[in-house]
């Protein structure tokens, strides 16, 4: 693969074929005029099946790159390119079911085939929500409703997922789950993805390869050469955390805020 | 205030305290709801009444007893006169209901969907609904005369209104996120109406028909009881112009009913449709 265009490195697929053609391609992507600009020029490439996080604070601009790929952003101005495959599916942060429509029925929204209801009981089936096709949204939890929509981006076959913190309104525990269960999913189904978040051991957890956005531009690229346990608490873990923490302007070590507390 | 309230409790032993200490306030809200008091109104109003017709302070020229409406509910029951009558009435205001509500929908569809639809309907709409439609009875009688014709689409007038304005207003309360998801899901234009534009304005919809069932009747009353030869209105006229005031009631008990049962039917439906929606009655 050629060399990037800002310099930084190449990504590569997770494994099998790195000469494989990018799966998304991002260039010079401008959002928002001005010195106020959303995007100020960004350049991404996603291999196949290569699980990107994108992280950044609140009003970097995270939301504007995903829904720019999502194609969600007509009414915004801007300039770039972007190419992206033309199965995509996208995951908000709320489940953003039809409150009047089945289960089954919000999983195969938009698929005509014969065998979609059966595909949608499969998908169901997959998320952990087997024979619960013909349930309300309104009957379910907040990490149900998400598996929901995860079920209902997996009936697609993406080859892209773009996934908007998909995790951020649910509770610590449940979201520890759902980690477990998109890494099982990305595993099976091995769509590239964009999650973006704002959590950066999410990040850490999921993905290949971390992504830090600052002011519409990219910060800070770095892979993760992390085996596939990993531990939160293990040493690379911190070190890659250290590292991304710096990059988004947290420097505090732990030991210096032991240290304030106690003077205060 | 009593004595318990008075002492300090026991510090040491506070199970052995068994006198409520709470402190006493005037009560403000309305207390406890009692069963069968929604009855108490309509029984009292009955109960004078009767008591008025066996006293005879109500003259049975003013308004007849009750005993004497039933047996004329009864008689008229008996020659056939009231179902055929009701049947008349009601296939008057059901043909002006559904036409009413045909359009209704159709235009708010319309409306809602396009910006020139908007455009071009929704202002005569908010005309015509600043004209009651009993005013255009005049008008209407000119153009169509006084028969079927006219009666059906007075009605229909009165009710395509609340159709319109809470279908429309239930279609652009959808929310975007949902047009969004559509978006995403790369729904077709079909299946987005299917999907997401009808169920979505439903609630509203139904809310429009509870207001178009009552005003069906409303605007049956009034053409029924100006130059008709058939109906309650006209059962009622011809009563009327006899002194029956036993007949006239009977009408008015008739038109209650019909109300009462139609916006009834209409609950059961919105219960029925909207059960995915959980709501402050659950």
């Amino acid at each position: 693969m050629a060399s990037h265009p800002r310099g930084l490195t190449a990504p590569r697929g997770t494994g099998s074929d790195t000469a494989a053609p990018p799966t998304v391609v991002v260039e010079n992507l401008v959002r928002g005029y001005g010195p106020k600009g959303v995007l100020n020029g960004v350049d991404l490439q996603i291999a196949p099946g290569e699980f990107v996080a994108l992280l950044g604070p609140s009003g970097c601009g995270k939301s504007t790159l995903l829904r720019a790929l999502a194609g969600l952003d007509a009414a915004v101005s801007g300039s770039g390119r972007i190419r992206v495959p033309d199965n995509v599916s996208v995951v908000f942060q709320d489940s953003r079911l039809l409150p009047w429509a089945s289960l089954i029925t919000n999983v195969t929204l938009g698929q005509h085939e014969r065998r979609s209801r059966e595909r949608g009981s499969e998908a169901l089936a997959e998320v952990g929500l087997a024979g619960r096709e013909k349930d309300w949204p309104h009957q379910l939890s907040g990490g149900e409703a998400q598996r929901v929509a995860l079920a209902r981006s997996l009936v697609r076959d993406p080859s892209l997922l773009l996934a908007d913190e998909p995790f951020g309104a649910l509770d610590a525990l449940t979201r520890l789950k759902m980690h477990d269960l998109l890494r099982q999913l990305h595993h099976r189904h091995r769509p590239a993805v964009l999650l973006v978040t704002h959590d950066v051991d999410e990040a850490i957890t999921l993905a290949d390869r971390v992504v830090v956005l600052d002011h519409g531009r990219i910060a800070l690229e770095t892979r993760v050469a992390l085996d596939d346990d990993r531990d939160p608490s293990g040493a690379e873990f911190a070190q890659v955390r250290r590292h991304l923490l710096g990059a988004l302007g947290v420097r505090r070590t732990p030991t210096q805020h032991h240290t304030e507390r106690e003077s205060a | 205030m009593t004595a318990a309230v008075a002492t300090p409790p026991d510090v040491d032993e506070p199970s052995t305290l068994t006198v409520d200490e709470r402190p006493v306030r005037r009560r403000l809200g309305l207390g406890p709801r009692r069963r069968g008091a929604a009855a108490l109104g309509p029984v009292l109003l009955l109960v004078l009444w009767v008591a008025g017709s066996l006293t005879g302070v109500l003259d049975p020229r003013t308004l007849s007893a009750p005993w004497t409406v039933v047996s004329t509910t009864g008689e008229l029951l008996a020659d056939g006169r009231l179902q055929a009558n009701l049947l008349v009435s009601t296939q008057r205001a059901a043909l002006g209901l559904f036409l009413g509500v045909t359009v209704g929908v159709a235009l708010a569809l319309l409306s809602g969907l396009s910006r020139l639809g908007e455009a071009l309907i929704d202002g005569p709409v908010q005309i015509k609904r600043a004209i009651p439609s009993l005013a255009l009875l005049p008008l209407l009688i000119l153009w169509l005369g006084i028969g079927e014709q006219m009666k059906v689409l007075t009605i229909a007038l009165g009710v395509f209104v609340p159709i319109y304005l809470q279908t429309h207003a239930g279609l652009r309360a959808i929310e975007a996120r949902y047009v969004e998801l559509a978006q995403t899901v790369r729904l077709a234009r079909v299946a987005f109406l299917r999907r997401v534009i009808i169920p979505g304005a439903l609630p509203g919809f139904l809310l429009g028909l509870r207001f178009a069932v009552t005003g069906a009747w409303l605007a049956l009353v009034v053409v029924e009881q100006i130059n008709s030869t058939s109906g309650i209105g006209y059962m009622m006229e011809l009563a009327r112009t006899y002194g029956q005031t036993d007949v006239i009631v009977v009408g008015l008990v008739l038109y209650g009913l019909l109300g009462l049962v139609s916006d009834g039917a209409v609950r059961i439906l919105q219960r029925k449709a909207l059960s995915w929606q959980v709501t402050l009655a659950d």
